[in-house]
Formats: structure tokens, sequence, C-alpha cells
């Protein structure tokens, strides 16, 4: 049997070691205090913090094959990563370059893709593909105009692309190309975003030399945009639980009317609540992980799945957040709105809900009137 | 017992397949009775693997059940018709097991799993709903035995049961919590009166149970005097257990019907009804995901806490399904298939038309524990969250407010 029965909706104990690892480095390497002052710094990603998690721990290249020099590793292990990265609002292109870029490289045949493939995995090399990041999978995307080996165009709403080495740009030939982001004839001009922590940019090519990846980039972006969806909904995991642990903890400390104020019954029941949506998110993430990684008949289902409930929840666990904090967490100093932002943003990244439960309609024939 | 002597001594899947054979070749199905069978396969410890040796078990892990169980299917061996004996199996036993005396595990245990004697629970109270711990039914010592007074309510399976696991209070001058004791009472006992409950779907699936002067042996307490609050929450804990524990295909439940409609009947369909259908399909499937892995986690041996949110998500899930549905249908959804009062052996939630279960559905938040309490449960025991300050902790029962 090539597809299981019934996904596989726990953690390993390989991936429970992954998931410490990584948390132990975020805690060291990536507190709140600080990415709230990198928001405000020209560099909005961290160069450092990558150095570590990509090339340090291997982590970039964990869906590259180990014949391309990847960890050979799948969807999930991947999305436990993202997980703890979501949780830690880390600025770093990880779903971008070693998910979202990877899986476009994945799908292209070509020497050039091979290699691109190794310098991703090594964490060395940032890739972004050029397609707006509010693109869901199977989505009409925007192509730039490819003549005599170079292209011309614009591209807006690119996320990560301040940071990439190398952007995937599609062509209106159909093609797939790789573009060096330091070539002549390439300007990247960042984007005033509202997540900075994931900000988009503008990709302005005149005669920029390309390379070419595969004749056919539609296969290669959906696919690409496909994975991406379906780890967002492990990261929007990683963010609510953030949120729902954090403010807790608040409640359970802030006192007003010489009680805590998590123990009125009107605050209880909504962080009830949101611990329900919780819990469902990390089932369905988990879900699309693993039809992600087992390549199963249902990831189509799945991913539009995980993300259509996904998505709502993280912005409801980050407004709940900024709520229930009260006014500190409406201030600059708390990092609440960070994940606010973040949440928001990722509810239009990769298909907004809605956008993923037309498809749904299709896949699963509940047909529009 | 009559549990095959072991062998290796090792009981995994193979040992339990092999044990299942023998128990098929012995008393092969087609030609044995049918109580007789599950009279058999209690003996030979296969009924519940996970329970000890001479109780219907072998002291095997929980996980194998389904070893057994796939064995005796593909046999076409007959089952203990377990929704028929749900409140036995699901709450009973666990609680007997746990408490009881090996007099009372002996007798009880063995006719239960069969079904060949039924049991109800006799728990809730018109007065002590979500408040179980302020019950007022009253047990009196006399000699060996306990004479019980009071009124209990919403009692599924009570006109067809022999046993009822009850809980009353043996001592008013304790704060509620501490003066409640747990018996097994006898439903031939003169002084028990049944009377169907009728509700808002028009049946009654559900029970009042009147009890006057019913004499209940002291050999039939299960537990300590006064503990019977602790005996209750090992009963109402495998309840909640039992709700999670189940297998769900996709579409499986509530959200079934309506996708069925839905698709077979594109004359209904408007914008409006598809997005709010889609949206809950999609929360059906993610519950139903959350399920699974619980499932998982139960399976591996790592329970968690979300099992205390299944009933939630499922109840609110019913309502807000069959209530799309009932509107989806437009006219039809103007009428009912029936009113009559009947009382239904087996209730299932996605049966008969939109209309039922839509009224059903509103039970379903109020039943085994209303959304409210559970919502506070798990904010208080998965979040940690203080409880409310409460003033009837620590108050003798004859001086709470009612």
């Amino acid at each position: 049997m090539t597809t299981r029965t019934q996904p596989d909706l726990l953690y390993s104990e390989e991936e429970e070691a992954l998931r410490a690892a990584v948390r132990d480095l975020l805690t060291d390497h990536c507190d709140a205090p600080g990415v709230i002052a990198r928001t405000e710094s020209d560099q909005l990603h961290d160069p450092e913090l990558w150095k570590v998690l990509g090339d340090g721990m291997g982590l970039a290249g964990l869906l590259v094959p180990e014949s391309l020099g990847g960890q050979g590793a799948t969807h999930r292990e991947a999305a436990v990563v993202l997980e703890e990265l979501g949780r830690a609002v880390a600025p770093v292109p990880y779903l971008t370059s070693a998910v979202v870029a990877t899986e476009a490289l994945l799908a292209c045949e070509t020497d050039e893709a091979a290699e691109l493939l190794s310098a991703l995995a090594s964490g060395r090399t940032i890739g972004a593909l050029a397609v707006t990041l509010a693109a869901g999978p199977g989505a009409p995307f925007t192509s730039v105009r490819h003549e005599e080996g170079a292209l011309h165009g614009e591209l807006t709403g690119i996320a990560d692309a301040a940071a990439a080495d190398v952007l995937l740009v599609p062509a209106e030939d159909g093609g797939l190309y790789a573009v060096d982001a330091d070539a002549d004839g390439v300007t990247v001009t960042p984007q005033v975003s509202l997540d900075l922590t994931r900000p988009v940019a503008t990709v302005t090519l005149v005669g920029a030399p390309a390379r070419r990846l595969t004749p056919d980039a539609a296969p290669a972006v959906r696919r690409a945009l496909r994975a991406g969806a379906g780890l967002l909904a492990s990261e929007q995991f990683g963010l609510a639980e953030w949120c729902l642990t954090e403010t807790v903890r608040h409640l359970k400390e802030r006192k007003q009317f010489n009680r805590p104020v998590g123990g009125f019954q009107a605050i209880k029941h909504r962080l009830a609540q949101l611990w329900l949506e919780v819990v469902n998110t990390r089932a369905a993430a988990r879900n699309a992980a693993d039809a992600l990684a087992t390549a199963s008949t249902d990831a189509d289902v799945a991913v539009a799945v995980a993300q259509a409930y996904a998505a709502p929840v993280a912005v409801h666990a980050a407004e709940e957040a900024v709520q229930l904090h009260g006014g500190i967490g409406m201030t600059w100093e708390h990092p609440a709105h960070l994940y606010l932002k973040r949440a928001k943003a990722d509810s239009i990244a990769y298909g907004t809900a809605g956008g993923h439960r037309e498809a749904l309609a299709e896949l699963v024939d509940l047909r529009a009137p | 017992m009559t549990a095959a002597a072991s062998t290796s001594g090792v009981l995994d899947a193979a040992e339990l397949r092999r044990r299942t054979r023998e128990l098929l070749e012995a008393r092969p199905p087609a030609e044995t009775d049918r109580l007789d069978f599950l009279k058999a396969r209690f003996d030979a410890g296969l009924a519940w693997v996970h329970y000890p040796e001479g109780l219907g078990g072998l002291g095997a892990p929980r996980s194998l059940q389904g070893v057994v169980d796939a064995e005796l299917e593909a046999a076409g061996a007959p089952d203990n018709d377990p929704r028929r004996i749900g409140i036995g199996l699901g709450m009973a036993a666990p609680t007997i097991l746990r408490f009881g005396t090996e007099e009372q595990k002996s007798r009880f245990l063995r006719p239960l799993w069969a079904g060949d004697e039924v049991w109800c629970q006799l728990f809730s109270e018109p007065g002590a709903g979500s408040d179980l711990a302020a019950l007022g039914t009253r047990a009196v010592r006399e000699g060996d035995a306990w004479v019980v007074n009071g009124q209990k309510v919403w009692t599924s399976s009570a006109h067809l049961a022999r046993w009822a696991i009850l809980i009353a209070r043996t001592d008013p001058d304790l704060p509620k919590h501490r003066g409640i004791t747990y018996f097994i009472c006898d439903m031939t006992d003169p002084g028990v009166e049944v009377r169907p409950l009728r509700q808002i779907t028009g049946e009654a699936e559900f029970n009042e149970v009147f009890l006057t002067d019913v004499r209940i042996p002291d050999a039939h307490r299960l537990g300590e005097i006064g503990d019977g609050w602790r005996v209750a929450q090992t009963t109402l804990m495998n309840e909640r257990v039992s709700i999670g524990g189940m297998r769900i295909p996709r579409e499986g439940g509530m959200i079934g019907p309506v996708s069925k409609t839905w698709r077979e009947r594109p004359d209904l369909r408007t914008h409006d009804l598809h997005q709010r259908l889609l949206k809950l399909w999609v929360e059906a499937e993610v519950a139903r995901l959350t399920g699974e892995r619980l499932r998982q986690q139960l399976v591996a041996g790592q329970p968690g806490p979300e099992g205390s949110g299944m009933k939630l998500a499922f109840a609110r899930l019913n309502q807000e399904i069959s209530g799309l549905e009932v509107e989806l249908l437009g006219e039809e959804g103007l009428l009912y298939d029936d009113w009559t009062m009947r009382r239904p052996e087996l209730v299932d939630f996605t049966g008969r038309d939109a209309g039922y279960r839509y009224l059903r559905s509103k039970g379903n938040s109020i039943e085994g524990g209303t959304s409210e309490v559970l919502l506070n449960i798990v904010a208080e025991r998965v979040l940690g969250l203080p409880s409310e300050p409460r003033t009837d902790k620590d108050v003798a029962w004859k001086d709470l407010a009612r």
C-alpha cells in the first residue's frame, strides 16, 4: 500500500527531540525584545539565527534528499520546526526558502535545479519563489516577460525577497527561471509590510539574466504553494499555542477586583474555547504534514482543510491575546502585536480560508449553486 | 476459571488470535446459542482483554482488543450489542471493577457484559443536574439494608434495566460531597417506579424514576459509606473516555446527511448556505481528526486532555449542522416526520429526519455534562485557571439553599 488509510497524527520521539533542540535554540537566539527591536532596524531578517538554524542544525535541507546534500527528512519534521518558529515569530525565511522555494525546485528536473537545491539545503543560499504570498495553490499567478535569456517585469508581494540570494521567477513562456538577486537588472524593493517578521517586497526585473529551471512552471508553483499552505498550518498552530499559553499565564497572575482575572467565568470560557480551537488545529496541521510527507492521495483535501481551519484560529488566538492582556497588549513593547500581525498576514498567505474552502467545494464534491 | 491454559505466557497479538480461534473451534458461532457463545467468550477472557483473568479479561493491553474483535467479526460471531448496554459497559463495569468486592465483581460483570442484564444510571435529579453533588435522594440504614427514597431523572434504559448504579445521600449533616454513598439498585424492587419522560422530539428516550422505600442490601453498596462522590468520578470519567474512543470515517457524523442532501438536491443550493456548509464541513472534519488523534494517543498509551473537549465540539457541531440542514430543506423544513410518543430502544443522533436531528441535538450540550460546565472543567483542569469563589463546599448539605 502506498497510502496508509489512517494518517499518523502523533509526534515521533525523533520529532520531539527535534522540537526540543529548535526550542532551545530559539530561547537563546530569538527573544521577544530582540524581535521587536529588529522590526525597527534596517535588517528585518535575522542572519545569525538563520545561520545556526539552517546551516548549523542543517534544518534548511530537511526536505532535500541526502544525495543532493539535504537531510532526506519529510514534511512532518519541517512542520515541527515551523511550529517552533511560529511560537517565536522568528524572522527567518524558513517557510519561504526551506519549504516553498525548495518544493518548487524539487519539481524541476534540470541540473540547474539540482544545484540550487544543494545550495538551499546548505542554508548558505536563501531562495524565494517570486509569486505573491497571497496566492494559494492552483490560483493564477503573475508571470514576467522572457526575452533572449533575460526577464522583464515587476512582481509584488514576494515574501522574504529582501533576504533571498536567488529568486525563482515564472515567465510568460511557461517556464520557471532562476535569477540571482544581486545581478544587474534586478531590484528588490521592500514594501512596508503588516508583518515585519515576514516582510514582502517588490521585485523589478529589467533585462535580468535568468537560467531556466523547467519549461513548465505551473505544476512546480502549485506543488510549492500546496506545501507552503499545508505547513503554514503548523506555524499557525505554534503561534496560536503561544498566544493561548502566554495569555493564560498572564491571567493567572494579573489581579483585578481582588482576584486573578483568569478566575472569572466569562474569561475562562473564552480561553477554554480557544484551547479547543488550538487542539483542533494541531490535529489538522499534523494531518496535512503527514499527507504531504506520505504523498497521500488525500493531500489536497488535508491541506485545504488545515489552512481553512488554522488561519482563522491563529487570528482568533492573537486577537484574544491582545484583548485579554488589556492595555499592555496594545503596547509596542509587549510582543502580542507581533503575533497578531503575523497571524493576520498568515491568514492571507498561500490562500485565504475562504479560498481553501472554495477549493474543497470541488475536492469533496460540495459544489456551489 | 476456564481461560485457556497459557502456553507461551506472552499475551501478544498472536497469542490472542490463537485463543480466539480456540474459542471459535470449541463453540462454532453458527451452532451455538448467542448468549452461550458470549458467556464462553467471557470465560475465555476475550470479552475485554484488559480486564483481569476470571472477569472476562486476561490482563492484556487494551489496545489488543481490536485483534480479538476482528477475528470474531471475520468468523461471523455474535457481539454483545454494545450500543444497547452502553451504560453497563461504559459506566457500571469500570466502577464495579475498581470499587467492587470480589462477590460483586463475579456476580455482576458476566451478565452485564453478555447483555442479559441491562444497567441504568440513577444519578441526576430534578434539583441536581450540573450540581450533581447537591442530590437529595436519601438512603437510611436499617440493619443490613438501606432504605432509599427520592426521585431520579434522565434515566435511559430504566424501563429495560435489571440493575442500576445509584448515588444517594447517607449523611445530610456533612458537606454535600462527603455525605454521598454509591449503591447497586435492583430495578425489580417494588418501590421502584419508572415513568417515561417525553422530550421535545416527541419521544421518550429517558425516564423519571421514583424510589419509594426501596430496600438495598448493604452488600450492594459500592465503595465506602460517604465515599460515593469519589466512586462516581470513576463512572463519569469512563463516560468521557468511551465518548472519545470511537473512530469515525470522513462525513461519518451529522455532516453526512446534509452533505448527501446538498449533492442530491442542487435545487436547494444558495450561496449563503454553501459558505456555511463548507465552513461546518471543515469544522466537522477537523473535529474528526482531533478524535482520531486522541484515539492514537490512547493506543500509544499517552492519553491527553483532548477528550474533555471532544464532547463540546461534537455538541456544537451537531446543533449547527442540523440547524443548517433544516434551513437548507426550505419548505420541507417546515415539516416533521412524526410526533408520536415512543420509547426507542436505541438512539441515533443522525437518524430520522432533519427536524428530529435538530431537536435531538439540543440535548447534546446538556446531557453528560453541560457545555458550560465542561468549559469550566477545561479551564480549571487543563489550563489551570482558578475556580470561581464558592460558598457551598464546607456547608452541611442540609443547610444549602434550595
